[in-house]
């Protein structure tokens, strides 16, 4: 099978083989080509002195230089950290109401916001802020509690009825159905009113009758009008936004049982230029209110 | 590309000959021959040096060429900025996005390199390849430290000693500062130049400038200091493709055999006159070949078609009185031809044939097909994306708002008034997350500083009556200032509100 000879165009040896008339020339390597070979082998060994190599039970050969996966991650995030501290100190020597006034700082405000919101506040107000079923939209234009700065910075840092915060903001519905201070035709009379003054039944002889009930039970907080009343979170009636639904099933529900929301005090988790990073991207969501023309004292704002 | 027997593109070392000696099994390992190029003086060499001063003045001259783009832009003519993402060329600056006309020049490159093989074969590799460049540059030291071939030949053949060790030093010293000088110079094509300089020499300039000048002085002194002719026959591909590339109308450096063989002195010739050819052997096209090939065995891949075996040749020619030409520029179909007694073709004929042609129709409408677009570019760019979630939000008064991710870019070197507006949507208003909702309009005004993107969060709003799905469209316009052409952009996008019910 070997059929060696010397090809004579180039004058080399050829490898012997044949395959259809193609043949192979037996073309020495060139040296330099070797001793790149024995080049990578010693970086190879270089490599394995250098990084961790070679597989243990439990850990790779440590190495001379000290580098591990972890210890770049750690350098990795302490620069990050590093590159973003100066923002962070003039975020928390700014008092939140006056992040507006640097323009600079009011952005990485809300980038950081909306990086810290993705972390902690999705899981009840969802990716895009708009909520579901008993967790506010942030989106939109109506606060229970007020829409500044200021104010969703105030209720960011206590939370709402949470416990173990004693500023954290409180108010209580009474469960009118339940606790038997309407009868079931009143709550059924009151709803009626609901949702009348909210624009999506007409007047009927329940809703009347539930005008009466309305002003002498729910007009102290929720106002004559259905007005709402920021200082102890009482809903706006008269709206088209609803926390928990305006159909008369869920309005039912809401005067029977009355509700109860809960959100906790973050300024107990998280530091306090997260929390001020938070309120401005959540102000910042196209419902966030200017700021009162003269800031009402700190106990009123509640 | 058919295989033509003509030619004889070998894949193998120029002079493997010498390789293992004359035993019958090959050595594993060729040690590499020495190419030593004597000197020599003709048009094709006096070509490759004006060829060789051209590029290397345009590499090292370029970066510190100036031009004047105003207080919000570089300076510096040719420049790559990659911290910011631009890239200036003269008066065209180009961004990530208008990568495209990037694209556009490579394709040209591509097409380009068809066009040149297909008109005047490996001329790239002859004489403007930076591999050619250098490697000549490197091959005139040689001769410049240790003499003419013969003496090169003599010092390599030499054992280590005293001298031998000064002029090898001497001449790596050398290499080792053009490689610097030249390698080095690479870096001010992404940085002001005279900055960069200063910060260099004081060193203060970022660790990947070192790196690089490092790098690329080694890769310099070492491919061409070292590797030289290697490159091309061992490691470059381009030799491989241009073997498919090459036909039998493509000028090819010729030896025309018909003529010189059989080869003979100019004894020979006197004593058997008519059986001698015109090569008297000499073997000066040899002597002065870069690459250390014999042109007399045909078309070959070490064969980068500079020429210089030409000068050779014709010198000699000249010398015995016989005709030029001996080895020439020539197709293989001219050789053919002039092998069956024609006469010699007009070179012209050659080069302008209809393959070139149409390389020459598509590279040419490829260019003029980027510089209508580059003079046509808007550099004032609007884009805009919807909010997906929430899609809509329902506002307290049933009015219905959404959110927009607008980018206003800015792709003059100047600051920019521009005015953000409506159009359709009846009875909307706009507003962005920097200002109150009051403050909504139906046209909003913006400065955007030089040469940058400005991104908005931008929210429309449209009262609960009119809040119907619809489609509508965002338009920006550049404030002009008297005499100034306008400058706008508009794009389409939807309205999303709950479908009536």
């Amino acid at each position: 099978m070997a059929d060696k000879r010397i090809d004579e165009p180039t004058g080399v040896e050829t490898v012997g083989h044949e395959w259809d008339g193609i043949e192979e020339l037996n073309t020495p390597l060139p040296r330099w080509w070797l001793w790149t070979f024995y080049a990578t082998i010693v970086f190879a060994i270089g490599y394995v002195v250098v990084y961790p190599a070679i597989p243990g039970r439990h850990a790779a050969t440590p190495g001379t230089a000290g580098w591990t996966s972890r210890g770049a991650l750690a350098k990795d995030l302490a620069a990050a950290d590093a590159a973003r501290a100066q923002t962070r100190a003039a975020i928390a020597a700014t008092p939140v109401e006056k992040l507006a006034d640097n323009p600079q700082l009011l952005r990485a405000a809300i980038e950081g916001g909306a990086a810290a919101f993705k972390q902690n506040c999705v899981q009840c107000h969802g990716s895009g802020a708009a909520g579901s079923k008993g967790y506010p939209n942030l989106n939109d234009d109506d606060w229970l509690w007020g829409g500044d700065i200021a104010t969703i910075h105030q209720t960011l840092e206590h939370g709402i009825r949470y416990p173990g915060d004693e500023q954290t903001r409180v108010s209580q519905m009474p469960a009118f159905g339940r606790d038997g201070i309407l009868s079931e035709a009143q709550v059924q009379d009151v709803v009626s009113h609901v949702r009348v003054i909210s624009g999506q039944e007409k007047a009927s002889a329940s809703s009347t009758r539930g005008a009466q009930v309305f002003a002498d039970n729910c007009s102290v907080c929720h106002g004559a009008n259905g007005e709402g009343n920021r200082t102890v979170g009482a809903p706006r009636l008269s709206d088209k936004i609803w926390l928990y639904g305006g159909d008369r099933a869920t309005l039912t529900e809401t005067v029977t049982y009355a509700r109860q929301g809960v959100m906790p005090a973050w300024g107990q988790r998280l530091d306090p230029v997260t929390v001020k990073m938070l309120a401005a991207y959540v102000h910042s969501r196209g419902g966030g209110e200017a700021l009162p023309a003269e800031p009402a004292p700190a106990p009123a704002a509640r | 590309m058919p295989a033509d027997p003509m030619l004889k593109l070998v894949a193998s070392t120029p002079s493997p000959q010498g390789g293992g000696g004359e035993h019958h099994e090959p050595a594993l390992y060729a040690r590499r021959e020495p190419v030593c190029p004597s000197k020599i003086d003709g048009r094709f060499r006096r070509f490759k040096w004006a060829v060789m001063a051209f590029c290397l003045a345009v590499y090292w001259g370029t970066p510190w060429l100036r031009w004047d783009r105003g207080p919000w832009a570089p300076n510096q003519a040719v420049l790559i900025d990659l911290a910011h993402r631009r890239f200036y060329m003269f008066g065209i600056e180009i961004w990530p996005h208008e990568f495209y006309f990037v694209a556009g020049l490579l394709i040209m490159a591509g097409v380009g390199l068809f066009l040149v093989t297909s008109a005047v074969g490996r001329a790239w590799c002859g004489y403007a390849c930076p591999q050619t460049v250098w490697t000549d540059l490197f091959q005139h030291v040689d001769r410049l430290i240790d003499g003419d071939r013969n003496a090169q030949l003599a010092l390599d053949r030499a054992p280590w000693g005293l001298r031998k060790i000064t002029r090898r030093l001497t001449k790596w010293a050398i290499f080792l500062a053009i490689s610097f000088a030249t390698g080095g110079a690479w870096i001010f094509y992404f940085a002001d130049a005279p900055t960069l300089q200063r910060a260099f020499w004081t060193g203060t300039a970022p660790g990947v400038a070192y790196a690089c000048v490092a790098v690329l002085t080694f890769t310099t002194f070492w491919l061409g200091g070292f590797m030289r002719e290697q490159v091309c026959v061992y490691m470059c591909p381009w030799p491989r493709i241009q073997s498919a590339m090459l036909d039998e109308k493509s000028l090819i450096v010729t030896y025309k055999d018909w003529r010189g063989e059989p080869r003979g002195s100019l004894k020979q010739a006197k004593r058997l006159p008519g059986a001698i050819g015109d090569c008297i052997d000499c073997k000066q096209c040899v002597a002065v070949c870069p690459t250390g090939i014999d042109i007399r065995e045909g078309a070959q891949i070490g064969c980068i078609t500079c020429g210089l075996c030409i000068d050779a040749c014709d010198r000699v020619m000249g010398q015995v009185g016989r005709e030029r030409g001996l080895i020439d520029y020539c197709t293989l179909d001219d050789a053919e031809h002039e092998r069956k007694g024609g006469a010699p073709k007009s070179l012209v004929k050659a080069i302008f044939r209809p393959r070139t042609l149409v390389y020459l129709g598509l590279w040419s409408t490829i260019g003029l097909g980027l510089l209508f677009m580059l003079g046509n570019r808007a550099r004032l760019d609007l884009s805009v994306a919807r909010d997906r979630n929430p899609e809509f939000v329902q506002l307290s008064n049933g009015a219905v708002r959404d959110g927009f991710t607008i980018k206003l870019r800015n792709m003059e070197d100047r600051p920019r008034e521009t005015v953000l507006s409506l159009e359709g949507l009846p009875g909307g208003a706009i507003y962005t997350d920097e200002m109150d909702a009051s403050a909504a309009r139906r046209a909003l005004r913006f400065t955007v500083p030089a040469d940058t993107t400005q991104r908005l969060r931008v929210y429309a709003v449209v009262p609960g009556d009119a809040a119907q799905p619809q489609a509508f469209a965002f338009h920006l316009a550049a404030v002009a200032r008297p005499g100034e052409k306008p400058a706008s952009d508009r794009v389409n996008t939807e309205f999303s509100a709950p479908s009536a019910p």
